[in-house]
């Protein structure tokens, strides 16, 4: 059993600099673990999912896009896979940024920063460009000696630092330039780029987000997490204390002590802390932090610390995760002796999972039961209501008809309301009077203008509900909206 | 200078030397950036008065390097535009009032070129929605003084009533009260007459026998026998239930008194005949043509 030692104990943080402080440059050095493998992974997966996917396809049949994952802007639709978006169906995308927000409290809930240490954008392509700089140039001490030195316009260095700034730059461009392929299609896009002749648009979005990422990802680094970016201070308010969070054990390592004394000491058979104070975990650190100074903001608890401890830990011949994923409520269990719990089933991450559970089940039933016919009909405002010479009342309405399918298709028009009444379509292609007909186009919007005219007789002395009903002649498919029906 | 130099001892900034009510005025100087950013601007202007046209002359102003010329920018776009739309503009021109009915993408574009050229010209009159007002005549309903089709819709747009046009279109009704062609007390009799033909209520006791009688020796020459009017002559259908004036008592006898001759401006040279055409049909598809 090692010393007591609380957190007050510990040494205090510097709280009284200024707010901003002027950026200290920060040179990680390059760790291997387990932690390192999973970022390598994620990184490859999510580069190769942002790269990669437009050029994807998909078939969907003649005269429509084969891309896979396509936001087809000046036609206003939007294709992922088997989906086929149309603006209407916005409301999806309203089910998405709620499955990604309480996915991420989901993720704060189980294991804090999870999103920060691994699958942020800033994080990957920060961790890139490190990687990038750390080829060229060489690890931390390389970096820190070669950034110090006096004389620093060497031919060599120069033709680093250019090299550098090229493939950071090359990274950036590619960057920018996947981005603007999911707009577009890609392979034709890419040809047409190559050969000068895309869209003014697309180089000024691959212009902006070149900019962005070189900025970004090569020089502003974490201090886009530590001064721009609003989830940290978010996270702290929405985070509780069984949450596994990147922990400084301090209750085995403290008193930090070197080697030698932790081996006299236990050899007297007193407690020894088994942090030797050889600021590995620092010296990894992307953004250079203590994390022996505990939970704090800066940390997007990526886990590189954890490698670095365990490496001399190792070393050492002391057991790892001397910094591992922990949090303070077994700390104080260890202390009393008691063994670590760790609580993944808590009010909090069953009700963020059933949210999610009920928006995703509630997004794939009308997903599986959406209609590919639809209809929206507006009543006009301006008149309301028109007396004819015969004493009869007629409203006119605004109606659309949607065909979300890739054939053309017969329409016909009944409405259900005042007794008798009848309906008219502005330039319909009438078969039988009553039941006016229109051709609606493949994938395409009908806008029509619908006259219903109720006989003198049956005028209703109010308003009163009625149905529009377009039914495929075809299919048999049939599509409704209510509107009301209005008397002057 | 040196008495200006006095040094402020709470900031340890040199004054200017101005003082107000006491207050001194420390020598701040504007920071760095500010100034080169103000000295960048004074270079820029410089610039652009030399690429851009800027000064004026005594007739004119300097052309700048560029060649710029905004003018020449809208004629470019407009141009651009014409030949968007040139296609679709030139089958309007050229399609028949019926064809263009037929026709969804012609009877959509005609409809949506109606709508704007309505707001920008009839709305003052005939209201937003078309609906009219007293005196105006409400579009969206089928009473038409002069012919609900599309030919005679347009007819009306080209050449207007009473609009000075030697097309135009004329009607006569005659005040036939300050002409002294029916007394004051007829003029009620034949006003009650035609609330009845409307199957209005009467004043009672009025006496019908001598309406029908005054309405035969003066009215159906123009409203007809029947008194369902005439769209040749603009005459009125008086057994409706649309009026335009009114069909109260008071108001049927001040239009028999006074007679009525409202105006409709002739559009022919004002709105080219393809946007007279697409009001035509905009007109008529607000669901009162006929």
């Amino acid at each position: 059993m090692n010393q007591t030692v609380k957190p007050d104990d510990l040494q205090p943080v510097d709280d009284y600099g200024p707010l901003y402080e002027a950026h200290k440059k920060v040179y990680p050095q390059s760790v291997s673990g387990t932690f390192r493998r999973i970022k390598w992974g994620l990184m490859g997966f999510c580069l190769g999912v942002y790269y990669f996917l437009p050029f994807i396809r998909w078939n969907r049949g003649l005269a429509a896009p084969d891309q896979a994952v396509l936001v087809d802007l000046p036609n206003q639709r939007f294709y992922f896979f088997f989906i086929e978006l149309w603006p209407q169906e916005v409301y999806y995308f309203t089910g998405l940024l709620i499955i990604a927000a309480i996915g991420l409290f989901l993720m704060n809930a189980i294991g804090g920063r999870i999103w920060c240490g691994y699958l942020c954008p800033q994080t990957v392509w920060t961790d890139l460009f490190y990687a990038v700089e750390r080829l060229i140039e060489g690890d931390r001490r390389e970096r820190m000696k070669k950034d110090a030195s006096s004389d620093p316009m060497k031919l060599e260095r120069i033709s680093e630092i250019v090299l550098k700034h090229s493939i950071w730059l090359l990274i950036a461009w590619w960057t920018g330039g996947a981005w603007v392929l999911y707009f577009n299609d890609a392979p034709t896009l890419v040809k047409e780029l190559v050969t000068f002749q895309g869209p003014m648009l697309a180089y000024i979005w691959i212009a902006i987000l070149t900019a962005t990422t070189y900025t970004l990802a090569g020089f502003m680094r974490e201090q886009v997490c530590v001064y721009m970016c609003p989830w940290p201070r978010i996270q702290a308010a929405l985070t509780d204390e069984w949450a596994l969070n990147v922990t400084y054990r301090y209750d085995r390592g403290e008193t930090r002590t070197s080697v030698k004394k932790a081996a006299e000491l236990r050899a007297l058979g007193q407690p020894a802390g088994d942090c030797i104070d050889c600021r590995q975990c620092v010296a990894v650190c992307p953004t250079g932090i203590d994390i022996r100074d505990g939970a704090q903001m800066d940390c997007i608890q990526c886990g590189l610390c954890i490698d670095a401890c365990d490496t001399v830990m190792t070393k050492i011949g002391r057991p790892p995760r001397l910094i591992a994923y922990d949090n303070d409520i077994n700390i104080h269990r260890r202390q009393e002796g008691k063994p670590p719990v760790y609580k993944l089933v808590r009010a909090r991450t069953v009700a963020y999972a059933a949210i999610i559970a009920v928006v995703g089940g509630a997004m794939v039933y009308k997903l599986a039961t959406r209609s590919l016919l639809d209809v929206n009909v507006l009543h006009d405002r301006n008149p309301i209501a028109v007396k004819l010479s015969d004493g009869s009342v007629r409203n006119a309405y605004t109606m659309r008809v949607l065909n979300k399918h890739g054939f053309d298709r017969v329409i016909a028009i009944d409405i259900e309301g005042p007794a008798n009444a009848i309906v008219h379509v502005v330039g319909a292609d009438s078969v039988t009077p009553d039941r006016p007909m229109i051709v609606v186009g493949r994938d395409q919007t009908e806008e029509l203008r619908l006259l219903v005219t109720a006989p003198a007789e049956n005028n209703p002395d109010k308003s009163i509900p009625v149905k529009f009903f377009v039914t495929d002649i075809g299919l048999g498919v049939v599509a409704s909206a209510a509107d009301n029906f209005v008397s002057p | 200078m040196a008495d200006h130099t006095e040094v402020d001892s709470v900031s340890g900034t040199a004054t200017t030397g101005h003082a107000w009510d006491g207050i001194k005025e420390l020598n701040t100087p504007l920071p760095r950036w500010w100034v080169i950013t103000f000295y960048i601007t004074i270079v820029w202007a410089i610039g652009y008065w030399i690429v851009y046209p800027a000064w004026p002359t005594i007739s004119s102003n300097t052309q700048g390097l560029l060649g710029y010329s905004s003018r020449a920018d809208v004629a470019v776009e407009l141009a651009n535009l014409e030949k968007i739309r040139g296609g679709k503009m030139a089958a309007l021109a050229t399609a028949s009032l019926a064809d263009i009915e037929k026709d969804p993408a012609m009877l959509a574009l005609a409809r949506a070129k109606g709508k704007t050229v309505f707001g920008d010209n009839c709305a003052a009159c005939h209201g937003t929605g078309a609906t009219g007002a007293k005196g105006f005549p409400n579009l969206n309903d089928d009473d038409w003084l002069w012919g609900g089709s599309l030919e005679q819709i347009q007819q009306t747009l080209l050449y207007g009533v009473r609009s000075g046009h030697p097309k135009t279109r004329e009607s006569q009704m005659l005040a036939f009260g300050k002409d002294g062609v029916l007394k004051p007390a007829e003029i009620v009799t034949v006003a009650n007459y035609v609330r009845e033909l409307a199957g209005l209520p009467t004043r009672p006791g009025y006496d019908a026998k001598a309406g029908a009688k005054i309405f035969a020796e003066n009215c159906v020459a123009c409203h007809g026998d029947n008194a369902k009017g005439n769209p040749d002559l603009g005459a009125p259908n008086l057994t409706d239930k649309i009026w335009l004036y009114g069909a109260d008592e008071a108001t049927l006898i001040e239009t028999i008194t006074n007679g009525r001759g409202g105006v409709m401006p002739a559009w022919e040279g004002r709105l080219d005949p393809t946007t007279i055409k697409a009001m035509a049909v905009y007109v008529h598809s607000l669901g009162g043509g006929k």
